[in-house]
């Protein structure tokens, strides 16, 4: 235990005297936090629409006063004829094409229907994609509004289904109390897992783990004394990162804090015995940044993070739940957003404690102090 | 007498390269021991064989009394090493590297005190002790590594050319920091390519190609092979050998 005593205070020396990692570990991940959120808006506004209205009339009129008024679109022309709209859309003036014909007013009050024309530029897929969604609810809208003045009086007629959606736990469907807590565990993942990764392979760099070796420090004495200040940092990272969340983004987790720790505490573990693994087995810093960052990037994508684990095919659905990352992030949105109390994050933990186990496991053995 | 270091046989096999060859060697306890030999010889693997940074192939040898294949940790709890690259911490400053290398030998807080104030004043580094030593030029730097390595008195201290870019006057008193050492009972095992320094051990062997070719006091050797300097002595060795270059 005194040897560890030692150890640390070496650590701590190192890393506070070291002017290039300061700002990597406590200023890089709260620039990160406050601008990631921003771009990472699956929200899809500012469609830009191109109309070409053969018809003028005063239906058509009300069509696009509704579309303008959606909030989502942004009218990017009124073009004279389809082709002129087209080359909105080749310059990426425009991303939707609403061609409505000539006679629409007309054939909607004689026919009771009128076809209109839409085209969506695919190359930005989702959106064309929302945005196409988008402007057909608006028209169903529109042609119920219509159907209504037409038969006001016989509302007994009018025969159909309303589906009422309510968000829960994210009322107003808002990206950030969505995103928010995912990048701040995906910031306290990249901060741990690379100053893990490069820690050891740095004493190797400079030789100073020889002289360690030669000593009769233990293995799990020397494992330890790197492990600790690093999850320090990564508790310290993940507070800075709420209190940011807080008063920033007006996030507050909505379940216990104490069972929110408790978890990053575990997990900061079974990513620290990663990061140290990956430094036992490089050469040198180089070699352990370029596999922490292959893993890491492994990690991201397939955590969830930013697509649904649901979406994927089977085996990546296996793959997904075999990193850690993945728990972690699916606990922060259970926790912060639905308040998920200990009793439902009961299995995620035991898997982290799992991970924990093995990856340190590991690392302690390959680290041998003889070759 | 009493023997440091009993060598019998050890082998180190990289595949089909054997960087040491079936050498055989005794240290006596107290003596300074000249581990000679040209780059690539093997000089290097043997030592961290016998530091217990490295397992022997095949053969035998104890170090302190102990054995290279199982007693690591009693060999490391009797050993001091200076490696060839420097190899404290420079980001720490020179009292912090003493406190941290007593520390982890298990020196107490007060034995901790007393021993870094004695080492930092008979290196004369009163004014440096709170600089870090990345500020430190070479020589002292190699004087401080050297101070630390024996900090808790071990039995045997292995230098890996210590005094290898270190300026001449520099150099004699690192030599006056092992004489030192010797007189307090700490056997000296040392490798190096100055041959005036050489002269300064008790005993040498020089390696060939993996193999001790020779082992006698600096004297004997001149005699056996009739020539004035200890230079000459390392030529006729260093001549024959096939291997060259690290």
């Amino acid at each position: 235990m005194r040897t560890l005593r030692f150890l640390l205070v070496k650590e701590f020396k190192q890393i506070f005297r070291d002017k290039g990692i300061l700002p990597i570990i406590f200023i890089m991940p709260m620039i990160q936090l406050l601008i990631m959120p921003l771009a990472a808006n699956f929200d899809v506004k500012n469609i830009n629409i191109a109309i070409v209205d053969h018809d003028h009339s005063s239906y058509t009129q009300k069509l696009v006063t509704k579309i303008a008024s959606s909030g989502y679109f942004h009218i990017a022309g009124n073009n004279r004829s389809y082709d002129e709209a087209m080359r909105l859309i080749e310059r990426e003036k425009a991303d939707i094409i609403l061609e409505i014909p000539v006679n629409f007013e007309r054939n909607l009050i004689r026919e009771g229907s009128q076809k209109v024309y839409l085209a969506a530029d695919a190359i930005n897929g989702t959106k064309s994609g929302l945005g196409a969604s988008y402007l057909t609810s608006i028209l169903a809208d529109f042609n119920n509004q219509v159907r209504m003045e037409w038969l006001q009086g016989q509302p007994a007629n009018i025969q159909s289904i309303n589906v009422e959606v309510s968000n829960w736990f994210n009322t107003y469907m808002d990206y950030h109390k969505f995103m928010v807590p995912a990048i701040l565990a995906l910031l306290v993942t990249l901060v741990g897992g690379f100053i893990s990764a490069l820690n050891i392979v740095r004493e190797k760099e400079i030789g100073t783990i020889e002289q360690i070796n030669v000593t009769p420090i233990k293995k799990w004495e020397f494992i330890l004394g790197k492990m600790i200040p690093f999850w320090l940092i990564g508790v310290f990272d993940f507070t800075l990162g709420l209190i940011i969340a807080r008063f920033v983004y007006g996030i507050v987790p909505a379940g216990s804090l104490a069972v929110l720790y408790l978890f990053v505490s575990v997990y900061l573990v079974a990513l620290l015995g990663f990061g140290l693994l990956i430094s036992t087995y490089s050469d040198n810093q180089l070699q352990a940044m370029f596999v922490a960052f292959f893993f890491i990037m492994i990690f991201t994508l397939m955590s969830g993070l930013f697509t649904p684990v649901e979406n994927m095919p089977q085996w990546a659905k296996v793959i997904s739940n075999l990193t850690p990352v993945t728990h972690f992030v699916q606990v922060m949105r259970m926790i912060v957003l639905k308040g998920s109390g200990f009793a439902d994050i009961k299995w995620q933990l035991l898997i982290e404690i799992g991970f924990a186990v093995v990856l340190n496991g590991w690392a302690v053995w390959n680290y041998k102090k003889t070759n | 007498m009493e023997k440091a270091i009993i060598c019998k046989d050890l082998t180190k096999q990289f595949g089909d390269f054997a960087a040491v060859n079936k050498i055989s060697f005794d240290v006596n306890a107290g003596e300074i021991f000249g581990f000679l030999g040209a780059n690539g010889a093997g000089k290097t693997t043997a030592m961290r064989m016998l530091c217990g940074l490295s397992y022997p192939t095949s053969g035998e040898a104890t170090v302190a009394g102990f054995n290279v294949y199982k007693q690591q940790d009693h060999i490391k709890r009797n050993i001091g090493y200076m490696s060839q690259k420097f190899s404290l911490y420079e980001s720490l400053t020179v009292q912090e590297n003493i406190r941290f290398f007593g520390g982890i030998y298990g020196l107490s807080d007060k034995a901790l005190k007393d021993k870094s104030n004695s080492l930092i004043e008979r290196l004369g580094l009163q004014a440096e002790a709170k600089k870090r030593v990345s500020e430190l030029p070479l020589g002292w730097k190699q004087k401080l590594a050297f101070s630390v390595a024996i900090i808790h008195q071990p039995k045997i201290v292995f230098l890996d050319e210590p005094t290898g870019g270190v300026d001449p006057i520099t150099r004699r008193q690192f030599w006056d920091l092992i004489y030192e050492a010797a007189d307090d009972g700490i056997t000296i095992f040392v490798t190096t390519h100055y041959m005036d320094e050489a002269e300064y051990c008790n005993r040498i062997s020089i390696m060939v190609d993996g193999r001790v070719e020779a082992l006698d006091t600096p004297t004997n050797l001149k005699h056996q092979y009739k020539v004035e300097t200890m230079d000459e002595v390392f030529y006729q060795l260093a001549r024959a050998a096939k291997r060259s270059g690290e």
